[in-house]
């Protein structure tokens, strides 16, 4: 039954990313233009609700799709399996929300503007 | 000795798909750290900003927009595969992933130079 949600929860996550990675390409190839640099991204991403909600909705998403990808490939090509398994799904869930969501923060809301 | 199926182009699909994802997972975390520099540390992010100027890292940035754009075109592959009624053109499905995911990466590396 675990193993079904799963199923459905990386389809479902796949699905919501489908769009935001099309748009997540289409600005990189637009920003890349002339190189980056901390204020040039700030400008774009600081006091937006608009890249908040596309870029945290992107790390709820990758988070849950990267932790049931891992957890398939580590009990296929390394035999874990049980407890572990279900530690291991947890800490790359918890490891990418952490980070992710520090990241959304740090260009969006972190500097004062909301 | 390679065994058979192994030669098949679905299983080349198979673990394409794969590898990129299990690229993507360990890229994720480096990416989100130096984002959230622009908080912490902006000038350090700065410097690192300018370090991939150097055209060796936009070669490693091509390749992780690949990895990107190959595991997405290839997920709605397979994603039409289980959900959709079956296609004979399954192999003609995964070139285009591949195809589309070598354009995207060009179209960036093109801009990123």
């Amino acid at each position: 039954m675990l193993t079904l949600r799963l199923y459905f929860a990386q389809r479902l996550t796949a699905l919501i990313m489908a769009p935001l990675t099309l748009g997540h390409l289409a600005v990189m190839i637009y920003a890349v233009q002339g190189g980056l640099s901390v204020a040039e991204i700030l400008a774009r991403t600081q006091g937006s609700v608009a890249w908040f909600l596309f870029y945290g909705g992107f790390v709820v998403a990758v988070a849950v799709h990267a932790a049931i990808g891992l957890r398939v490939v580590v009990s296929e090509w390394l035999g874990v399996r049980g407890i572990a398994l279900s530690v291991f799904s947890l800490v790359v869930l918890a490891t990418l929300l952490l980070l992710g969501g520090r990241a959304v923060w740090a260009v969006t809301f972190a500097g004062g503007g909301l | 000795m390679i065994r058979p199926h192994r030669t098949h182009a679905l299983w080349l699909a198979f673990i394409l798909h794969r590898l990129s994802g299990i690229g993507l997972a360990l890229f994720l975390p480096v990416h989100f750290y130096m984002l959230s520099l622009a908080l912490t540390d902006p000038d350090q992010l700065d410097g690192f900003l300018a370090f991939t100027d150097l055209l060796l890292v936009k070669c490693a940035e091509f390749g992780l927009v690949f990895l990107l754009a190959v595991h997405m075109f290839g997920g709605l592959r397979l994603m039409a595969l289980e959900f959709l009624p079956w296609s004979p053109r399954q192999k003609s499905y995964a070139a285009t992933a591949v195809a589309l995911a070598f354009f995207v990466s060009t179209g960036f590396f093109l801009q990123a130079v």
